[in-house]
């Protein structure tokens, strides 16, 4: 299986405070990762090291054999690193349809002229443009939505939106960040069947980080735990969770 | 669920219906002019009425579509006054009028959008308030260094000076151009309704068709979640710089039209001061920001109300500090907000009670 990332003694700190140490993983193709540790162990910062939002002090992250370290997080989209967000980031004010839209700004290109002027390539973008992100849509359920305003859906819908926003950028790797958080059980299984789907429907290659242990055991390959910056347990879902440390440090008895 | 959607794909909230109300704006007062049923007061804010709705579409392009709050857009309108005005008294009797002016507004934009675009690189990386106190800089420093300039042309050349015209050098009998505080004087008067209407509806189209492009969609996703959009590989420098530097360059039309429609022009704190830049921001605001239709609604009747109300001139600005504050309260006030929920609450059950009769 080919390695999709491939991260190497990352570390960061603050001041002080070494918020990250030392975390080294190994991501392969078509793999479900999973990221989980208690409050404030460094799992958002890793994510933020990933995309760009944060700059490593030491260690390097390599997509695809590409070393990507320190590049803005714009970049690191182009590179095709996609993310979601622990607050629900979406364009607001735009409709459901635009917000996936934007995501696929950067393969569907034409001139600011050339949409001011209407020209035909405009139209044929535009056109191929709706027709992908009703695809989209469609995938999670949303393509009855597409002309709501994205922040009318109900919540566990714009989580929805968020992936498939992520996914139009075309990313060979998805972070999630706590997808499930502020879903009931039964909107939690459904986000289960998603990311399954995603995985397979998109060939995907997902990293998530989640509280929620039935989402991360039901679907989950491989596990890796923080705790205070650090890994402390590394390997298959199962084994992890009967791992007596994980358990005294992050799942209690 | 239906008053949820976004867009309803009706007719009256088409850009079509834009451009349509438009025209037919424009077409019942050609007909009152043409009968003579317009009064010469009128007449005169004719072409006023089409610089300042084109000067709030183009702020709403910045405040609204990009969500960055500039106050220094009286200072692009100014650049290209005097840009397209200085181009125009040099070439005056040189070359065809017509062909001149086209050239002139193409002038007054582009030197407005030079200048929007470099003050934007450093600009554009503040926020909020701080940008507003900036762009507010900017717009006076503009205003106030061209008031200083002097600028004339004789057989040897230009001649250039911050000080005064004497300093200019210039040959005997020969005049400045731009004469300091005085201004440029003489220049042709181009402008007339039709042409303020046709650069208007240019103006609607590019922003309208700006706004639903791939562009407009960035620069609304930056707008809306600037960390989202940089996480979805939207350049958020080059997109906010775009909206700032094309809204810059219609302000620059906007000034081409306003300098034309006068024979003497001036840069005062009353035409391109920040008194006019608040102005144009309360167009902006009252019209809905980011309603491209409201800005030309409420710049047209913001315009004519203190015309209509010419006994009450004096009041104007208090004028529009009340509507202002009234509107200010009727949008966001808690209280207003309950009062008029409970308006449309009592409206509704009117009308299903009304419904309700007619099918028993």
């Amino acid at each position: 299986m080919a390695v999709v990332l491939d991260v190497q003694s990352l570390g960061i700190s603050f001041g002080g405070l070494r918020a990250v140490d030392n975390f080294n993983v190994q991501i392969e193709k078509n793999e479900l990762y999973g990221l989980i540790g208690p409050n404030g162990a460094g799992k958002t910062t890793i994510f933020n090291l990933l995309t760009g939002v944060y700059k490593p002090t030491d260690g390097q992250i390599i997509l695809d054999g590409e070393n990507i370290t320190g590049l803005h997080c714009i970049d690191i989209n182009k590179k095709g690193i996609a993310r979601t967000f622990q607050n629900i980031r979406l364009f607001s004010n735009l409709s459901v349809l635009d917000n996936v839209k934007a995501g696929l700004h950067n393969h569907y290109v034409y001139s600011t002229a050339g949409g001011i002027f209407r020209t035909p390539k405009f139209r044929k973008m535009e056109a191929d443009m709706n027709k992908e992100a009703m695809r989209l849509l469609k995938v999670f359920g949303l393509d009855g939505f597409s002309e709501y305003k994205a922040s009318n859906l109900p919540y566990g819908q714009q989580r929805k939106l968020e992936i498939a926003r992520a996914l139009a950028t075309e990313p060979k790797l998805l972070l999630l960040d706590e997808p499930a958080a502020g879903m009931n059980p039964s909107e939690t299984k459904e986000l289960m069947d998603t990311i399954r789907l995603v995985r397979d429907q998109f060939d995907m290659t997902i990293l998530l980080i989640e509280h929620d242990m039935k989402l991360v055991s039901g679907i989950c390959d491989r596990l890796t735990v923080l705790n205070f910056g650090q890994v402390l347990k590394q390997g298959e879902t199962q084994e992890v969770l009967h791992d007596p440390a994980v358990i005294k440090a992050y799942l209690g008895d | 669920m239906g008053k949820n959607k976004l867009s309803k794909k009706n007719f009256l909230q088409s850009d079509a219906c834009t451009y349509l109300m438009v025209i037919l704006a424009y077409l019942i007062v050609e007909i009152f002019v043409r009968s003579g049923h317009i009064s010469s007061l009128m007449k005169g804010i004719l072409v006023p009425l089409c610089t300042y709705s084109i000067m709030a579409v183009s702020l709403n392009l910045v405040v609204g579509i990009s969500g960055e709050l500039s106050l220094g857009h009286a200072g692009f309108m100014c650049l290209g006054a005097f840009s397209s005005a200085l181009w125009s008294n040099l070439m005056e009797d040189k070359m065809p009028a017509g062909v001149s002016f086209l050239i002139a507004i193409f002038i007054g934009a582009c030197v407005a959008a030079v200048f929007g675009f470099l003050i934007g690189i450093p600009v554009l990386r503040l926020k909020g308030d701080y940008l507003a106190i900036v762009t507010l800089a900017f717009g006076e420093i503009i205003k106030n260094l061209i008031n200083a300039l002097y600028f004339g042309i004789d057989s040897n050349g230009l001649h250039f000076s911050l000080k005064d015209s004497l300093s200019l050098g210039l040959e005997k009998g020969v005049k400045p151009i731009i004469n300091g505080a005085q201004g440029i004087t003489g220049t042709p008067k181009m402008s007339n309704f039709t042409i303020g209407v046709v650069l208007l509806l240019l103006t609607l189209f590019i922003v309208l068709n700006l706004i639903h492009s791939r562009t407009g969609r960035a620069i609304m996703a930056i707008r809306d979640n600037r960390i989202a959009a940089e996480s979805i590989g939207l350049d958020v420098t080059k997109y906010k710089l775009l909206a700032f530097t094309i809204s810059a360059a219609i302000a620059g039309v906007g000034g081409v039209l306003y300098a034309h429609n006068l024979s003497s022009l001036q840069a005062l704190p009353k035409n391109f001061g920040y008194n006019q830049s608040i102005m144009i921001l309360v167009f902006v605001v009252m019209g809905g920001i980011g309603n491209i239709r409201g800005s030309v609604i409420s710049a047209v009747i913001l315009t004519l109300l203190p015309e209509v109300l010419r006994s009450l001139n004096n009041y104007r600005m208090l004028m529009y500090s009340i509507v202002l504050i009234f509107m200010m309260l009727f949008t966001s006030a808690p209280a207003f907000i309950q009062y008029r929920q409970k308006l449309t609450q009592v409206f509704r059950k009117r009308k299903t009670d009304e419904d309700g009769k007619e099918e028993a």
